[in-house]
């Protein structure tokens, strides 16, 4: 006798059964919650971020993360301590001393830079802020500075934009590629099947990084942002394209003898129509967790062009620029604080890793 | 047998065809021709060349005939031991790459043997004790493998090692060996610097085999000549290495065709990081200086290695397992 629960199940529509078994993966949901809060930091970077990101100054550079006091006495306001800059007469480094004596404030929305939300809406309103918004006299830097001066979280918040859009861009190519060869691959077989699969086989067998590494530093000095960015692009995905290609392929081949497959190619539909109408939607899912499981290796890749220096180059700024100023030791051993970049790096590709897993996990919710 | 490797042989030749051509667009892909970029060089230098030098120079790598012939032309050269001048060291590109390349193929190697010899115990372990702390350790370790790109897990070590033991755990020799000639000293030296490096460009690899190792074992534990394996009052350390085992490690062993590239790929990063003497900083160098024969060289090399050291694998493989060539048939 089949109860409540199970009746739900068999009127379950596929997505609605790929959800409910998701949703057991605790981990792959709370990653998945993790991948959106990321790129709701690309939309709102500018609002997140309390400095201009390019503003430079020599009198702060290399400054130490401040810590943020929550509470004064039994009040809840969060504060920072003023810090006094000085070089120091044997050395000739800077060192910086805070001052208990001096507290900054800090104020929730309070008025920054301005800025417009989303491109459209002009705002000057942060998240947080100072007193006296863009009074010179009185900054936080949560993050400390890098060499320039130039406050490191603001930074690290426009950076999520091409670091985490290049691999959206990056995999979208790779996906296009993947799904034209791979289907070509399996749904025809024979000459084709056997090209194709030799050609990824050629790709996957090629270090990549070395390869990578000449395309891009064969891009003309220059080129603009954007251009340097599509290019990197397109660099990424054209070696990328091979592991979604062969899962197409898989899945082409697991399903060109199923029974609806062929009975919809007998009733005449025609190819594009059996492929398009009655094969994909079948493999859908399987193509999405493919594709989240791409895309930590195309932001890993730019992130380690950039910080090779042969990738993006400031002024544009992506989680590689901004490691690039972590390759020396000595620097390194002094300012630790200049690492802190690689920590959203690390972040979003393990919860990407997560999600993908659940993802696969589910995209065949029939199985066992 | 023989058919098989021959395949993976063809195979191997396209590779490397294939391999040639995008390094011969990477010498190419710079604006303005080798002979015109050499003479301005030279010209910064103080020293002239004459015309006649400019127009053997012109003639030997074909500049101004068509793309394919000047293509054939790097190749014969290539295939005569000659890789062209290295414009920024003014010296040949072989004399320049020197012992770096061999120096990449010990680190790729020792990483490649490094994962196994891990990989292959914590997969059992792993398969056997599902579920217990070392099993769950295994899965953490792994996915922080697969999770940090290896140059920032060379970052944090070497940032760490300067902090805690202020000590640099970079390079592949101590200073004093760093010129000397190759001696047993030298052998040893090398040998103490290389468990770091291997162990950054394998992690990712054996956070893979692991899992890989991990999930075909469980699948074949569940078999019931497992069971008729036991009952036969065999010791379990005996049940499991003798039998499953060996099934489960047909798909792990086929798998490190694709390792290789990448640990090679991982080299050249996880070298700039740690200052090893392999082609990894001299590629970058010569890519920041345009200096593009040596560039197309080095890529076209580790290129035509990793195949080399793939197609020795695969036969290897073939050897030690006649599944694999029944398989592909």
């Amino acid at each position: 006798m089949a109860g409540p629960d199970e009746q739900r199940i068999f009127v379950a529509s596929q997505w609605q059964l790929m959800w409910w078994r998701f949703r057991r993966h605790k981990v792959a949901v709370a990653s998945g919650g993790v991948v959106i809060g990321f790129y709701l930091a690309v939309l709102g970077a500018d609002f997140l971020a309390y400095a201009d990101p390019n503003a430079s100054e020599a009198q702060r550079s290399l400054m130490p993360p401040q810590p943020v006091y929550w509470f004064d006495g039994w009040r809840f306001s969060p504060h920072v301590y003023a810090v006094k800059g000085a070089r120091d007469p044997q050395t000739f480094k800077r060192v910086y001393r805070a001052d208990p004596g001096q507290k900054i404030s800090i104020r929730f929305f309070a008025g920054g830079f301005e800025y417009r939300f989303l491109g459209l809406i002009p705002m000057t309103r942060h998240l947080i802020g100072v007193d006296g918004g863009l009074d010179a006299g009185k900054t936080i830097f949560v993050l400390g500075t890098d060499v320039q001066g130039r406050d490191l979280w603001s930074r690290l918040m426009y950076s999520t934009r091409i670091s985490l859009t290049i691999g959206l861009f990056g995999v979208t190519v790779s996906l296009v590629l993947g799904v034209v060869l791979g289907g070509l691959s399996g749904f025809y077989g024979g000459i084709a099947d056997t090209l194709i699969q030799r050609v990824i086989e050629i790709l996957r067998s090629i270090p990549t990084i070395p390869l990578w590494m000449g395309l891009a530093a064969a891009l003309p000095r220059d080129w603009s942002i954007l251009q340097i960015y599509f290019a990197i692009t397109i660099i990424i995905s054209l070696l990328g394209w091979t592991e979604l290609a062969r899962v197409v392929r898989g899945r082409f081949l697991a399903m060109r003898e199923e029974d609806f497959v062929v009975s919809a190619r007998l009733v005449g539909c025609s190819q594009m129509r059996t492929i398009f109408v009655h094969m994909v939607p079948s493999f859908m899912s399987h193509i999405i967790a493919a594709t989240t499981l791409a895309l930590p290796a195309m932001i890993i890749s730019e992130t380690a062009l950039s910080f090779l220096g042969l990738g993006l180059r400031p002024p544009a700024m992506s989680w590689g620029v901004l490691l690039q100023q972590a390759q020396n030791v000595q620097t390194v051993a002094i300012s630790p604080w200049l690492m802190i970049p690689a920590v959203p790096v690390i972040i979003v590709v393990m919860a990407f890793n997560f999600l993908g897993d659940g993802l696969r996990d589910a995209a065949d919710p029939y199985g066992r | 047998m023989l058919v098989y490797i021959g395949r993976r042989a063809v195979l191997a030749i396209f590779t490397v065809w294939a391999i040639s051509v995008l390094s011969f667009a990477i010498i190419q892909l710079p604006p303005g021709d080798y002979v015109t970029s050499y003479i301005a060089q030279m010209a910064a230098m103080g020293s002239v060349v004459t015309d006649e030098e400019a127009q053997n120079l012109r003639i030997q790598y074909g500049l101004g005939q068509p793309m394919y012939v000047q293509y054939l032309k790097w190749v014969r050269l290539i295939a005569q031991g000659n890789f062209g001048m290295s414009m920024e060291w003014r010296r040949p590109v072989t004399e320049v790459i020197g012992e770096r390349l061999w120096l990449t193929v010990v680190v790729s190697v020792a990483a490649l043997i490094l994962t196994w010899v891990l990989a292959l115990p914590i997969g059992i372990y792993s398969a056997v004790r599902q579920y217990s702390v070392g099993d769950y350790l295994a899965t953490f370790v792994g996915f922080i493998g697969l999770a940090v790109p290896n140059f920032l897990l060379a970052l944090v070590l070497l940032y760490l090692g300067f902090v805690l033991f202020n000590a640099h755990i970079g390079g592949l020799f101590s200073v004093e060996f760093q010129d000397a000639p190759w001696s047993a000293a030298r052998v040893w030296d090398l040998l103490k610097h290389l468990p770091i490096p291997a162990l950054i460009l394998g992690l990712a690899g054996t956070a893979q085999q692991i899992r890989i190792m991990r999930a075909n074992l469980l699948d074949e534990l569940r078999k019931p000549y497992v069971v008729t394996a036991r009952s036969k009052g065999l010791s379990e350390a005996r049940v499991i290495v003798k039998y499953p085992v060996r099934v489960a490690l047909n798909p792990f062993a086929s798998t490190i065709g694709y390792t290789l590239p990448y640990i090679v790929s991982g080299s050249i990063i996880v070298s700039l990081v740690l200052g090893l003497p392999t082609v990894g900083p001299l590629l970058l160098k010569a890519l920041i200086a345009q200096d593009m024969f040596l560039a197309g060289t080095i890529v076209l090399l580790l290129g035509v290695m990793t195949v080399i050291g793939t197609l020795v694998s695969d036969v290897l493989l073939v050897w030690i397992d006649p599944r694999i060539r029944l398989e592909e048939t």
